[in-house]
């Protein structure tokens, strides 16, 4: 059946106004970031400046701290997705396969820890991670962000096992494998999907994460990029030119990031939504 | 090869009892064929077997092995699923080489097993193809494969045929028959398909609710039905069940049927006159003819012609019953027929309990 063209230039146009409404602060963000200082308030609301320089990005990569924080960054974001990610494959599959007491209770406490407003527990969070050391370190990021990652992350990787037929590890346990093997050698290469989602969805919460960053960290030694930012903004003077610079440098990892575990993540959204 | 001693083999889940003690000897080689309803329990034994399941009570022993406690994977046997099984992520060769691998066997021995079996099964071609390329007979036999590459002490079948369309179950059941006369393998089959049964059974185990209700050759259980239910079960059509009052008077046993009209019964029953029964007779044992042979005239409501012959379904004296014919011109155009029943062929069934009688001898 051919389409009337109409809808079709009505569909394709309706399409590209979304990407342009959700891309917009994007493209801004870039405009910002090559905009030179002296054209910066000079110039009005202009989509493109008449003269473009990369001299916020020399600035942000040779003196400031930004490289510092990316490096911060990446090591938190990293540690955070992989540890997450282990975690949650373990407890996902064990939610979703076995029957064991307190399964209810354990499910409805991970539930319930998503439901508290994160700004309620700064207080009672520092006061728990001082003591120990653990303030101002990224060894404490790290831990934190595992603590309030795990449960959604466990879900997901329950709902990625549950799409996995049980036939398939019982198949292999008959055709000698123990439990842990089948897990390893049929299961774990079927939920690369799903590894690849948590891995991705992980990844990107702790990058961005700015709350907790803020309170735990005092120093720039430990401080993560979304904290790093927030340097740029001084007493008297906002410097967006560097802000943006370093926001798009910023975005580079996680583009990165998902290019690589892209293949995975377009099959591992849509898994099991059809009979495939 | 094996064989495999079931005894007082029990399963609940919680309080509620899905397999109430079962006892079954399955000689080394034999084929059994397990059959019933769904929700009988005849997955849940199966899946005891191949220690899938915890066993709640009782014992089961493969090879005078007890394996109550072993893992699926000392048991040595391969089992073929319904939804096949087979890893997504592997080949076909590599699909019937896994069980293999795991053991460590050479790999000379596993190209020399995957050529043979893949040759037996005829998917010589297709042994570098995903599952996700080969079509649904295609599958069942990578499956197949899978299970006959190691040579297991018993293979186990969990209704392996019911997701293909009805040709290709018809030929892969002639193939699993074929591969069993030449493997010569013990093995167990669950369905509930009692065509399957008849076909492919040594022995067939008819289970309902959980008990085994009889077991025997496919053709004691269809001649010689144990109860109501093995005789309603096996057979197709189904066999005509009619209620009745056991009537015995002047040396001659008769069933009185609805509106005491009496059909004939061979030789005395161990009951008293007035005992209620359920007269059971297949439909091809009701014998009918054009108007004029003798016996009960009726009218025929409907025919389903076969092609092979026709289903005719009358009422004769009351309850509607099925016969079956090979006389295509019976019944048409709404024509009567005369019926006649062959007292040897009637099946007596206790209403009470529906346990078969036998004549007194």
């Amino acid at each position: 059946m051919r389409r009337n063209p109409v809808l079709t230039v009505l569909h394709r146009l309706a399409i590209g106004l979304y990407i342009a409404f959700a891309l917009f602060p994007l493209y801004w963000l870039l405009k910002v970031s090559v905009t030179p200082n002296d054209l910066l308030y000079s110039e009005g609301v202009r989509m493109w400046p008449s003269r473009t320089s990369l001299e916020h990005y020399a600035f942000v990569i040779a003196n400031s701290d930004f490289p510092r924080f990316f490096l911060n960054s990446v090591i938190v974001s990293g540690s955070t997705a992989v540890i997450v990610t282990l975690v949650a494959a373990i407890a996902g599959y064990a939610l979703s396969r076995f029957a064991f007491r307190g399964k209810y209770w354990i499910t409805a406490l991970m539930l319930l820890t998503q439901m508290f407003p994160l700004v309620m527990l700064i207080a009672p969070m520092f006061k728990i991670l001082s003591p120990l050391g653990l303030t101002n370190s990224l060894t404490g990021l790290i831990v934190v962000y595992t603590a309030f990652n795990v449960p959604f992350a466990t879900f997901l990787m329950q709902s990625f096992f549950d799409g996995i037929p049980r036939d398939l590890e019982e198949a292999a346990m008959i055709d000698g494998a123990t439990r842990f093997v089948a897990f390893r050698q049929i299961i774990l290469p079927l939920t690369l999907p799903g590894i690849a989602a948590t891995l991705g969805f992980v990844f990107t919460a702790a990058w961005s994460e700015l709350l907790f960053a803020l309170m735990l960290i005092s120093g720039n030694a430990a401080a993560t990029f979304p904290v790093g930012l927030l340097t740029f903004v001084s007493k008297f003077s906002v410097d967006f030119g560097q802000m943006m610079a370093a926001g798009i440098l910023a975005l580079i990892p996680a583009a990165l990031f998902f290019l690589l575990i892209q293949r995975y993540l377009v099959q591992g959204l849509t898994a099991g939504a059809v009979k495939g | 090869m094996a064989a495999i001693d079931i005894t007082a083999a029990r399963k609940s889940y919680g309080s509620v009892d899905v397999l109430h003690g079962v006892d079954l000897a399955i000689g080394d080689g034999e084929f059994v064929v397990l059959v019933g309803p769904s929700g009988c329990g005849k997955s849940t034994l199966l899946r005891m077997i191949a220690g899938l399941e915890e066993i709640s009570s009782g014992e089961i022993a493969i090879g005078g092995r007890r394996v109550n406690d072993l893992p699926p994977k000392d048991r040595d046997i391969a089992m073929v699923f319904q939804s096949y099984a087979l890893y997504p992520h592997m080949t076909v060769a590599q699909n019937m080489s896994y069980s293999l691998k795991l053991r460590r066997t050479p790999k000379e021995r596993i190209t020399a097993a995957i050529t043979a079996a893949a040759g037996k099964l005829g998917l010589d071609e297709l042994t570098e193809r995903r599952p996700k390329a080969l079509s649904g007979g295609q599958r069942q036999r990578v499956a197949m494969g899978r299970a006959i590459v190691r040579s297991p002490k018993a293979f186990l079948f969990d209704e392996p045929l019911s997701n293909l369309d009805a040709r290709l179950r018809e030929q892969m059941r002639v193939e699993i028959k074929r591969l069993h006369k030449d493997l010569g393998a013990t093995s167990i089959y669950v369905t509930h398909d009692q065509i399957e049964a008849m076909t492919l059974a040594d022995r067939i185990v008819a289970m309902n609710g959980g008990v085994v209700q009889q077991v025997g050759s496919p053709l004691d259980l269809y001649d010689r039905p144990a109860n109501l239910f093995v005789a309603g079960f096996i057979g197709s059509p189904a066999m005509n069940m009619i209620p009745a009052v056991y009537r015995f008077a002047d040396g001659a046993a008769v069933a009185e049927v609805e509106g005491g009209h009496r059909l004939p019964l061979a030789g005395p029953f161990p009951v008293p006159d007035g005992t209620t029964v359920v007269i059971g007779v297949r439909p091809e044992h009701v014998t009918v003819a054009a108007p004029g042979a003798g016996g009960r005239r009726a009218d025929v409501s409907l025919v389903e012609p076969t092609g092979f012959g026709s289903i005719l379904h009358l009422a004769p004296f009351g309850p509607p019953i099925k016969a079956f014919t090979l006389d295509r011109g019976l019944g048409r155009d709404g024509a009567a027929v005369d019926v006649t029943f062959d007292p040897a062929r009637l099946h007596v069934f206790a209403a009470a309990d529906g346990r078969r009688m036998d004549p007194a001898p």
